[in-house]
C-alpha cells in the first residue's frame, strides 16, 4: 500500500445494460484527502460509475484501484469493508430502529454477547457531536427530521473509518445552515486524510467545497480538472456537450424563454393545510396557458400541496377554487373529472403499474371513457395508444411491451400521456424530469412548453433550478409547508429562488417531525 | 437497473390486439397445461378405466367446488389480497340451505339457492369493509370469519348432520344435462365469466391495476375501495355456490366438514396455476389448470394405492416447484 | 436505488400504536381475569390456573416462534402440522428416554424450519406459499409415519416425566413456557440478532445495503419457529400420552392472532414478545371463561359458540388497535 499516488483510480470502465451502453471507458481519479465532485446530467453515467465503485453493480471492463491495490467489490458490504462508505440521497436507514441502533447496525458494541446499550449510545452521541449535531440517540430514526437522518447516515459512514466516503446528492434535503454543517464535516474528513466523492448537480456547492471535478457525458468522462480552473458556464457547457456560446444563448433546458400569455384563472388554492404535519398554509394560483414553478427543499410540502389539490390527500383547512368556483375533491377521480391530472414524483411507487403493458398504463385513467357497458373498447384504446406513442415519440417495441422494460424517460412519457389523453385543463407535474436521460429530458421540457402554449395550465414541481428558471412564468416558493414567496417572471433567478427556499428556520427546530 | 429497449419501434397501427399481454404471457400456463396433459396421459395408460365418462365425471365433480371457490380467490389475490374465509362461508351456505327448503316457506327451493348465496356474499362484503374501511390486512380480516364462520354454521345446525332428500335442490349437485353433471357445467360457466371479466372489462383491468400498484391506481382515478369491496363480495358469493353444490352431492349438510381446507386448496390451485400471490397479474385459465392438476395428482396417487397422507407431501412438492418456476421466469 | 424506510409520521404512529396494542392486550387480559375471578368460583384456584397454563404452554411456544418470523415480515403457516409431526416423533422415540424424546422432535422441527428458511431466503419464494406447502407436507409426513392413528408414548420410559413432574407444584410445561418467554424477552431486548431481525422486517433492501446477512437471519428465525413448534409437539405428546398426527389444525392461525393482538406488526419491523404472551393468555382465557360460563348452567353456550366468540374478539381487538393507531397521529 503506497502512501503516495491517488487514493482511487478507476480506468476504462465500461458497463452495458440490455439496450443501453451506460458507461464507455469511463474513468475517475481521486487523490488523498481530496474532495472530488462528479457531475453530469441524468443519464450521463455518474450514478452507474458510483454504483460500480460501491459494489452495487459489476463492471463489464476496466480496473478499479484503491490505494494501490486492485479491488473488485461484489456487494455494498464488501465495499464498506474495503474502506468505501456511501451516503445516498434517500436516507438508507431503518425507520423503526433508534438512531444509535442505525449507526451501529451490524456492528453493535457487545458485552457478553448482548448489546452494550450504554456504550452504543455514548459512542453514537460522540459521533454525532463530531458532526456538530445533538440528538436523542434512543429515539426511533423515523421520528426525527430528514436532515438529521442524513446526519445519522453520515455518522454511520464515518464510524466505519473509511478511506473514501461517497456522497450522492447529500444536500437535497438540507437548508442553508445544515449544508454549512455538512461542509464542516467534509472539511474535517479532509483534514483527517479521508477523501470524499461529492456527486451533485448543484454548482454553487461544488464550487464551495470541492477541489476537483470530473465531468461525465453520455457514459464517458469528458473532463477532469481542478474546480478553480473551470468557469461555471464552461462546466455546464461540457456537461451538455454544447458550445459555450450556445449555452449562453439558449439556456440549458428544453424550455424556450417565451413568456406564456396567461389568461383566465384555472386554479386558486388559499391557505391549504393537510392532515399531516407537512403542509401548513400554502397558496398557489395557476392560469390557463401558464407554467407555475413550485420550488422548495425536500420536505417543504410541494408534493403534499399537489396531492392535496388533486384530492389524493385529505385537506383540513383552506379553500380551493377551479374556474372561480369552490370545489372539494374527495378523491383523485373527482379531480380528474374536473380536468386535472397529477404526474407523481416517484414513478416506480406511484406511477407505473409495472406488470402491465404500455397500452394499459397509458389508458388507465381513460378506462371509464373508453368502456361501453363495462367492457373496454379495444379499438378506441388502440387508437388512443397509437396516437400518443407517435405524438410523444415513445420508444417501445410495441404497445404490449411491459412498461417496466422501458427507460425512465419513456416511462415518464407514458405517464404524461395517461393525462394528456384525457385532454386536461390543468396538469400538476411533480419532478417531471427526474431520473431521465438527457435526450428525453429535453423532449419532455419542450413538450410541457408546447402544452402551455396551447392553453394548458401547468404547476411544475422541480428541484432543478435551471428548469424553474428557464421554464416558469412564475415561481412559488414553499418553506416548512407555507408559501413564503412568489416570484414574477422578471424576478426569477437561481439566487432568488435559493434565497427564498433555504433560509434557515429558527434555532432549535431539529427535532420537529417532518417528512 | 435500466432495461431499456431503445429501438424506435412504434405500436402497430390499426389492428387491435385481441388479448392483453398478461394473457398472452402464458409461459407458466403452457407449462402447467403440459403437466396436466402428462397426468392425463399417464392415467389413460396406467389407470384402469380412467378414460370412462364415469371416472372423468367423478374427478370433475370433486374438483368443481374447489374451482368455483378458486375463481373468486384468483380475483382476490389479483388485488394483492387473500380470502381465508371461503371454507367457513361454504359451511354457512351449506347450513342455511336445508333450513330453508326443509321449512314451510313458499318457494323454498328457490330461496334455498338464493338466500345462502346472498348471505355469504354479504359476509364477503363484510370482509371487504374491514379491509377498505377499517384498515385490516386481508389475512387478518378474513381470518375473523375463518374462525367465526364455521362456528356460525355449527350453531345454526347445532353441529348436527342434516340429511335430506330434495331432488329439486339437489339438481345443483346431482343433476345432469346431456349426461354431464350440472355442477361441471356451472363450474365452466363461472370460469368463463370470470376469465372474460378479468380480460375484457374495465373492472377486471382495474383489479389488476390495484394489485400491480395500488397507489398508482388510486392516483389514476381507479375507485380502489369499491373494486376491493366487489372482489371480496364475489369471493363470498362463489363460496356460497360451492357450499350448496357440496351439500347437494352429499345429500346432507355437516357444518363440521363442509369446506374444510378448501381455502388452502384454492390458494394452492391459484399458485400452481401461475398467478402470483403478490397480485397484479392473474391467469384464470391457470387456476383452472392448477386445480385440475392437484385433483388429478391426488386421484392418480390414490388409484395406485398411495396413501392420502403421502399424496399430501407430493402436493406440497408440486406447489413449491410451481412457485419456484414462476419465480425463475420473473427474473 | 433503495427506498427510504417509513416516513416520520407513520413511524411515530406505528410505535405508539404498538405500545397501545401491547398494553391494550394486557389491560384486556387483566379485565378478563377480574371478570372471571368475580364471576366464577374456582376461577383463581390453583388447579384452574396451573392447568390453564400447562395447556396453553404449547400454543405459547408456537406463538413465540411466530413472533420472530413475523418481525422479519414473514409468516409460518406450517407450525401446527410440525407440532403434530413432532408429537408423533416424540412418541416413537420416547422409549429411548426423556432426552431423546425432546431432542429428536425438536431437531425435526428445526430441520423443517431450515427448509422453510432456505426456500424463503435463498429461493426467494414467498413465506406464505412456502409454509403453506410445508403445512401439507408435514401433515402428510405425520400421518404417514404414524400410520394414520395416534401413537402411544412408551409409558415405561423417562419421557412420561414430562407430564408428571412438578417443581414447586408447577408442572414441567409451565416451566418450559415461562423459560421460553423469559429467554424470548431477553433475546428481543438485548441481542444484536433481534435488532437485525427487526431491521430486516422494517426494510429488507436497506438492511441488506447496511451490510446485514439477511439470508442467514431469515434462516435462523424459521429454524427457531420450527424448533419451538417441535417442542410444542413434545408437550402435546406428553399431555395426551400419545403422538397425535391429526392435531394442530389451525394452531398457526390462532398464533398469528395472538401475535397481532399483542402488538407485533404483521408487516414486520416492530414486535413485542411480552405482547404475544398477553395475546396467548388472552385468547386461551376466552375459552377458559366460556367453559366456566357453560358450567354455571345459566346460559348454555354450545362449544360451537367458542369460535364465534374468538373470531368476534379478534375483530374487536384489531378494530380498536387500528382506530387507536389512527387517532395517535
Amino acid at each position: 500500500m503506497t502512501a503516495t499516488g491517488p487514493l482511487l483510480q478507476m480506468e476504462g470502465i465500461s458497463k452495458a445494460f440490455p439496450g443501453v451502453r451506460a458507461l464507455e471507458e469511463a474513468s475517475l481519479t481521486v487523490g488523498r484527502g481530496e474532495v472530488h465532485a462528479v457531475m453530469g446530467q441524468n443519464g450521463a453515467g455518474k450514478s452507474t460509475l458510483i454504483k460500480i465503485l460501491t459494489g452495487a453493480y459489476r463492471r463489464d471492463a476496466g480496473t478499479v484501484t484503491l490505494d494501490g491495490e486492485a479491488v473488485d467489490f461484489h456487494s455494498p458490504q464488501q465495499a464498506q469493508a474495503g474502506g468505501v462508505s456511501t451516503i445516498y440521497q434517500e436516507v438508507n436507514l431503518v425507520g423503526f430502529r433508534s438512531v444509535a441502533e442505525n449507526i451501529f447496525l451490524g456492528r453493535e458494541p457487545r458485552r457478553l454477547g448482548l448489546i452494550d446499550r450504554r456504550r452504543m449510545h455514548a459512542e453514537g452521541r460522540r459521533l454525532l457531536e463530531r458532526l456538530g449535531v445533538e440528538a436523542d440517540v434512543s429515539r426511533p430514526l423515523g421520528s426525527i427530521n430528514v436532515a438529521l437522518q442524513q446526519m445519522v447516515a453520515i455518522a454511520r459512514a464515518i464510524s466505519f473509518e473509511s478511506r473514501l466516503v461517497v456522497m450522492d446528492e447529500p444536500t437535497s434535503s438540507l437548508d442553508e445552515a445544515e449544508v454549512a454543517t455538512l461542509f464542516g464535516v467534509i472539511r474535517q474528513l479532509k483534514a483527517d486524510g479521508v477523501s470524499v466523492i461529492f456527486v451533485s448537480h448543484r454548482l454553487d456547492e461544488v464550487y464551495a467545497i470541492c477541489d476537483r471535478v470530473t465531468i461525465m457525458r453520455d457514459g464517458r468522462t469528458v473532463d477532469d480538472c481542478a474546480v478553480a480552473d473551470i468557469s461555471r458556464l464552461e462546466l455546464v457547457a461540457r456537461m451538455l456537450g454544447k458550445d459555450l456560446a450556445e449555452v449562453r444563448r439558449s439556456g440549458v433546458t428544453g424550455f424556450t424563454d417565451a413568456t406564456h400569455h396567461a389568461e383566465r384563472r384555472l386554479l386558486e388554492a388559499r391557505g391549504l393545510r393537510g392532515a399531516g404535519r407537512t403542509l401548513q398554509h400554502a397558496d398557489v394560483a395557476v392560469r390557463a396557458g401558464e407554467i407555475v414553478g413550485l420550488a422548495g427543499l425536500l420536505g417543504s410540502g410541494r408534493t403534499e400541496l399537489a396531492r392535496a389539490i388533486f384530492g389524493a390527500d385529505p385537506v383540513e383547512a383552506g379553500e380551493l377554487e377551479v374556474d372561480g368556483r369552490p370545489v372539494r375533491f374527495g378523491s383523485p377521480a373527482d379531480a380528474i373529472r374536473a380536468g386535472i391530472g397529477l404526474a407523481p414524483e416517484d414513478r416506480k411507487t406511484e406511477g407505473i403499474v409495472p406488470e402491465m403493458s404500455v397500452r394499459e398504463n397509458l389508458t388507465l385513467a381513460l378506462l371509464p371513457a373508453i368502456s361501453r357497458y363495462g367492457v373496454v373498447d379495444r379499438r378506441r384504446q388502440q387508437e388512443v395508444v397509437d396516437r400518443f406513442i407517435r405524438r410523444l415519440d415513445i420508444k417501445t417495441t410495441g404497445p404490449d411491451q411491459k412498461i417496466r422494460e422501458l427507460s425512465g424517460g419513456n416511462q415518464q412519457k407514458v405517464l404524461l400521456a395517461r393525462w394528456l389523453c384525457l385532454d386536461p385543463r390543468l396538469l400538476l407535474l411533480d419532478e417531471p424530469t427526474r431520473g431521465i436521460d438527457v435526450g428525453a429530458k429535453g423532449e419532455i421540457q419542450a413538450l410541457i412548453n408546447e402544452l402551455a402554449d396551447n392553453g394548458l395550465g401547468v404547476l411544475m414541481i422541480s428541484s432543478e433550478l435551471e428548469e424553474l428558471v428557464e421554464g416558469s412564468d412564475r415561481v412559488v416558493v414553499l418553506r416548512d409547508g407555507r408559501t413564503v414567496a412568489e416570484l414574477p417572471h422578471a424576478a426569477i433567478t437561481e439566487d432568488a429562488i435559493m434565497a427564498a427556499m433555504a433560509e434557515s428556520p429558527a434555532a432549535g427546530d431539529n427535532e420537529r417531525d417532518g417528512g | 437497473m435500466a432495461r431499456a429497449s431503445e429501438t424506435a419501434a412504434v405500436g402497430s397501427p390499426g389492428r387491435a390486439r385481441a388479448w392483453p399481454r398478461d394473457v398472452r404471457d402464458l409461459g407458466q400456463t403452457y407449462g402447467a397445461a403440459a403437466a396436466l396433459a402428462l397426468l392425463v396421459l399417464y392415467n389413460a395408460v396406467f389407470t384402469d378405466r380412467f378414460l370412462t365418462t364415469d371416472s372423468i365425471y367423478v374427478n370433475l365433480t370433486q374438483v368443481a367446488p374447489i374451482v368455483i371457490v378458486a375463481m373468486g380467490m384468483t380475483v382476490v389475490i389479483a388485488t394483492g389480497g387473500i380470502d381465508l374465509s371461503v371454507g367457513s362461508l361454504m359451511a354457512i351456505a351449506g347450513a342455511l340451505a336445508p333450513l330453508i327448503f326443509l321449512s314451510d316457506l313458499p318457494f323454498g327451493v328457490a330461496l334455498a339457492f338464493v338466500v345462502p348465496v346472498l348471505v355469504t356474499g354479504a359476509f364477503g362484503l363484510f370482509n371487504g369493509v374491514l379491509i377498505t374501511r377499517f384498515g385490516f390486512q386481508p389475512i387478518i380480516a378474513t381470518l375473523v370469519l375463518f374462525i367465526a364462520g364455521r362456528g356460525i354454521a355449527q350453531v345454526l345446525t347445532n353441529g348436527e348432520l342434516q340429511p335430506f332428500r330434495n331432488p329439486a335442490f339437489q339438481y345443483i349437485g346431482l343433476g345432469r344435462v346431456l349426461g354431464i353433471p350440472f355442477q361441471v357445467l356451472l363450474m365452466l360457466a363461472i370460469f368463463a365469466v370470470v376469465a372474460w371479466t378479468v380480460r375484457t372489462t374495465r373492472f377486471g383491468r382495474q383489479v389488476l391495476a390495484i394489485g400491480g400498484n395500488e397507489a398508482a391506481a388510486r392516483l389514476a382515478g381507479v375507485p380502489v375501495n369499491r373494486v376491493k369491496l366487489a372482489v371480496y363480495g364475489i369471493s363470498g358469493l362463489l363460496a356460497g355456490v360451492a357450499g350448496l353444490i357440496v351439500i347437494a352431492i352429499n345429500s346432507s349438510s355437516d357444518a363440521n366438514q363442509v369446506g374444510l381446507n378448501v381455502e388452502l386448496a384454492a390458494i394452492a390451485a391459484v399458485a400452481v396455476g401461475g398467478t402470483p400471490l403478490t397480485g397484479g397479474r392473474a391467469t384464470v385459465v391457470g387456476t383452472l389448470i392448477g386445480a385440475l392438476i392437484l385433483q388429478l395428482l391426488r386421484f392418480t396417487l390414490l388409484s395406485h394405492g398411495v396413501p392420502d397422507a403421502v399424496a399430501l407431501v407430493v402436493q406440497a412438492a408440486i406447489i413449491v416447484g410451481a412457485v419456484f418456476l414462476q419465480r425463475q421466469r420473473q427474473t | 436505488m433503495a427506498t427510504t424506510s417509513a416516513p416520520a409520521r407513520s413511524v411515530t404512529r406505528a410505535r405508539l400504536a404498538g405500545l397501545v396494542q401491547g398494553q391494550g392486550a394486557l389491560i384486556a387480559l387483566a379485565l378478563l381475569v377480574l371478570f372471571g375471578a368475580l364471576r366464577y368460583d374456582n376461577f383463581l384456584s390453583p388447579y384452574n390456573v396451573t392447568s390453564f397454563l400447562a395447556n396453553n404452554a404449547k400454543f405459547g411456544l408456537i406463538a413465540l416462534g411466530m413472533t420472530f418470523v413475523i418481525m422479519t415480515g414473514g409468516i409460518d403457516l406450517s407450525v401446527g402440522a410440525v407440532a403434530a409431526l413432532a408429537s408423533v416423533v416424540a412418541a416413537m422415540v420416547s422409549e429411548y428416554g426423556l432426552v431423546a424424546g425432546i431432542a429428536v422432535p425438536v431437531l425435526v422441527g428445526v430441520v423443517i424450519g431450515l427448509v422453510n428458511g432456505s426456500l424463503v431466503a435463498w429461493g426467494r419464494l414467498q413465506p406464505f406459499i412456502v409454509t403453506l406447502a410445508m403445512l401439507l407436507a408435514a401433515r402428510g409426513l405425520a400421518l404417514t409415519v404414524a400410520g394414520n392413528q395416534s401413537v402411544a408414548v412408551d409409558f415405561e420410559s423417562g419421557f412420561t416425566a414430562l407430564g408428571t413432574t412438578t417443581l414447586l407444584t408447577l408442572a414441567a410445561p409451565i416451566w418450559i413456557f415461562g423459560a421460553a418467554y423469559l429467554l424470548g424477552v431477553l433475546v428481543l431486548g438485548r441481542t444484536p440478532f433481534s435488532r437485525h431481525v427487526l431491521a430486516i422486517g422494517d426494510n429488507e433492501e436497506t438492511a441488506r445495503l447496511m451490510g446485514l446477512r439477511v439470508e442467514r437471519v431469515k434462516l435462523l428465525v424459521y429454524a427457531l419457529s420450527g424448533g419451538l413448534a417441535g417442542m410444542a409437539g413434545v408437550l402435546l405428546a406428553a399431555q395426551y400420552g400419545a403422538g397425535q398426527p391429526a392435531e394442530g389444525v389451525g394452531w398457526e392461525l390462532t398464533a398469528i392472532a395472538a401475535v397481532v393482538v399483542g402488538g407485533t406488526l404483521l408487516t414486520g419491523g416492530l414486535g413485542s414478545v411480552v405482547g404475544t404472551l398477553w395475546g396467548v393468555l388472552l385468547l386461551g382465557l376466552i375459552f377458559n371463561v366460556l367453559n366456566f360460563e357453560n358450567g354455571r348452567g345459566v346460559i348454555s353456550l354450545s362449544p360451537y359458540w367458542q369460535s364465534i366468540v374468538l373470531g368476534g374478539f379478534l375483530l374487536v381487538v384489531v378494530l380498536l388497535q387500528n382506530r387507536l393507531a389512527v387517532r395517535q397521529t
